[in-house]
């Protein structure tokens, strides 16, 4: 399965290797051109008639997780945080560090130690690999670790790590598979965790006409002590950002993808958050101005070893942009 | 089978306390080639006799016990939209359980997860506040009609965690504690078949030691050994960990030395271990508790009884990490323990 590959690969903003490799891998039969950056954005082009529209689709590879910048005389790990990670998930869990995926726990005192009062900040949290001295072929500074999380599937629904944005890299992925009549660059970008450092070289790179983000967002559909409307619901189709923290929406863009929507049928929800950016934030500010729009599918608990995705939210996803992105040259 | 694959075999199932079955009839299978009898009792202890040499009516009897079930969770409520509230079963640490990977244990087997508020859905401040259970829910992604028919309130949670090997022989897995102590039972049986020994070895992997000891009370009263021990896990060393408290992983098994333990028990161990050149350490434990020792020293009439312990990481986490070493070292140590029982050190239990 597409998403389980995506979901398992490691991919720690600023080493995307592996990620990289297993997209790329993905996309060479689908598209004419594939290329990267000097960042390690991944381009795949499929040449559409000579219209001369050119249309980005962009989705970033890289996912929180954890940076080792210390290896103890003991042995023990230390890390800090890549993106944005509540300490509080971190404690009892397991990762894989480094190129060679050695196997690590996030280690802590017993309960029986006394009653917790504060919070335990990643400063103080180790990882253990098992060695009793310093070894770097298991952990040294400068290797990143992922979460050891795999993808299971539960009737509709996923669970497994980096749906944000993995969902995203696989719906353009699915839509690379199709023709349009017009130029189709989807990009795979580095660093969106960092401040969205990949998508505003690779939009001024690729200078394209509209351009369309795939993402996998927050879904907040989930018990709360206060009456919020939530993000997004989980199941209740693709999300379609107007405004968040990094940009506002091309509205000629939201106005065709909600009512492509309309007319075929397919469900589709607004994110009710503005929290948050997403790549467009630095495409839309690229060259003369790049008009876009960010498309999402809801996910449960982003940015945690272990999160939740409706698949009939991700098909969706998939057919709302394939239907829209027929219709961008009536723009 | 090799200790680490009985490791992972032990640790794959489920034996949250009170609900131990799934873990009880892996125990007897993987038990059973090395005894003469196996049973289940009324209670859900797993029970393994393996007989010695001895002749005659007054047969002597060894226990051996380490508990079987583990910590977990249990739904309490489930809300409208399909979200499960749950309370602890055991000392389970809520501070790991945000972003963990569950299993809820009803009709069906359910996949699901804590559920963990990302960082962009937070009010200020929240991140800095610990976690409560009452913050806590247990998400499978279904709604509350699609749970009716499969989950029930009182349904158990496990929380998964995968068997990992680390490097250098340490080994990390969920419900460590007490496992590892089982496939020392299992371990010490199939040295024994290698090993003449007279007395009768009775092996229990005790049910709800983690609740109440239960497992270990009801099957001394109902074997009435002449010697027991338990085998469990104690705290290991790590940052942040007391030294003066720990039992540093690598240095073989601990034996337990203080007032929950016969003394003479104490130094036999300790004994047999120099006289076998076995990497081993000595655990002062000042208070009785914590382990099967608790229930087994006050089983009738009194049974003379002493503590083994295999020190570990992360106790009651879903990351308890051992070094196989010293589980490998526990088994060796038992079965010379066994085979060097005698009437004579008997006797000598009640001299003081």
């Amino acid at each position: 399965m597409l998403l389980e590959k995506l979901s398992n690969a490691s991919g720690v903003s600023g080493n995307e290797k592996e990620i990289r490799q297993v997209i790329k891998d993905e996309v060479t039969p689908l598209v004419d051109e594939v290329s990267t950056d000097s960042m390690g954005n991944l381009f795949a082009v499929k040449k559409g008639s000579d219209s001369g529209l050119k249309v980005m689709l962009a989705a970033h590879m890289d996912e929180v997780g954890l940076f080792i910048d210390f290896v103890e005389g003991s042995g023990f790990v230390r890390f800090k945080k890549i993106g944005g990670l509540d300490d509080r998930i971190l404690l009892s869990k397991k990762v894989y560090i480094g190129e060679n995926k050695t196997p690590g726990v996030i280690g802590l005192k017993p309960i029986h130690f006394g009653n917790k009062g504060s919070v335990v900040g990643s400063d103080d949290m180790f990882i253990d690999v098992g060695a009793s001295a310093k070894d770097d072929k298991l952990a040294k500074a400068g290797d990143t670790a992922t979460f050891a999380t795999k993808l299971v599937q539960s009737g509709d629904i996923l669970r497994g790590k980096a749906f944000d944005d993995r969902a995203g890299c696989g719906v353009i992925i699915e839509l690379l598979k199709n023709s349009y009549p017009f130029t189709l660059v989807g990009v795979f970008t580095v660093q969106e965790e960092l401040g969205m450092r990949g998508a505003r070289i690779a939009a001024y790179a690729v200078n394209p006409d509209f351009a369309f983000t795939l993402e996998g967002t927050t879904a907040g559909d989930t018990p709360t002590k206060r009456d919020v409307s939530p993000s997004t619901n989980m199941g209740a189709g693709p999300a379609i950002t107007i405004m968040d923290r990094s940009f506002i929406s091309d509205k000629r863009l939201v106005n065709l993808l909600t009512d492509t929507a309309k007319r075929d049928n397919i469900p589709y929800q607004f994110k009710r958050t503005v929290t948050g950016g997403t790549d467009s934030g630095a495409i839309h500010l690229q060259q003369g101005g790049i008009p876009s729009v960010t498309v999402a599918v809801p996910v449960r608990y982003i940015h945690s070893p272990v999160s939740l995705m409706n698949i009939n939210d991700f098909n969706n996803a998939v057919v709302l942009m394939d239907k829209t992105l027929q219709r961008v040259p009536e723009i | 089978m090799e200790l680490k694959e009985l490791l992972k075999e032990l640790t794959d199932v489920s034996g949250v306390s009170g609900h131990e079955y799934e873990a009880a009839q892996v125990t007897v299978k993987l038990i059973e080639p090395f005894s003469d009898e196996v049973s289940v009792d009324k209670l859900g202890s797993a029970i393994a006799l393996k007989r010695g040499d001895q002749i005659g009516e007054n047969r002597k009897k060894v226990l051996l016990a380490a508990h079987l079930d583990e910590i977990g969770l249990m739904v309490t409520k489930i809300e409208d939209g399909g979200f499960l509230r749950i309370t602890n079963v055991g000392g389970t640490d809520v501070t790991i359980l945000p972003g963990q990977s569950v299993t809820v244990l009803g009709k069906e087997k359910l996949k699901g997860v804590v559920g963990a508020k990302p960082p962009h859905l937070q009010e200020p401040g929240e991140s800095g506040r610990p976690v409560q259970m009452d913050d806590l829910y247990v998400d499978t992604g279904r709604k509350k009609e699609e749970l009716t028919d499969i989950i029930e309130v009182g349904a158990l949670v496990r929380i998964e965690s995968e068997f990992t090997e680390l490097s250098n022989g340490f080994i990390s897995a969920m419900a460590m504690d007490d496992r590892a102590g089982v496939a020392v039972l299992v371990e010490t049986l199939r040295r024994l078949k290698e090993r003449k020994h007279e007395w009768d070895v009775y092996a229990i992997a005790t049910a709800q030691e983690e609740v109440s000891g239960l497992g270990a009370i009801t099957t001394a009263f109902h074997i009435q050994p002449d010697v027991a021990i338990a085998i469990d896990v104690t705290f290991g060393d790590g940052p942040g960990m007391p030294e003066r408290r720990v039992s540093p992983l690598g240095k073989g098994p601990a034996i337990g030395l203080g007032p929950n333990f016969h003394p003479k028990i104490t130094q036999k161990l300790s004994d047999l271990a120099s006289e076998y050149e076995l990497t081993h350490q000595i655990e002062v434990d000042p208070y009785p508790g914590g382990t099967d020792a608790y229930s087994l020293q006050v089983s009738r009439e009194g049974v003379p009884s002493g503590l083994v312990s295999i020190p570990l990481r992360n106790m009651h986490s879903t990351v308890e990490t051992l070094k196989l070493d010293d589980v490998k070292r526990c088994a060796e140590l038992l079965s010379i323990f066994i085979s060097r029982l005698d009437s004579k050190f008997q006797e000598d239990l009640k001299c003081f």
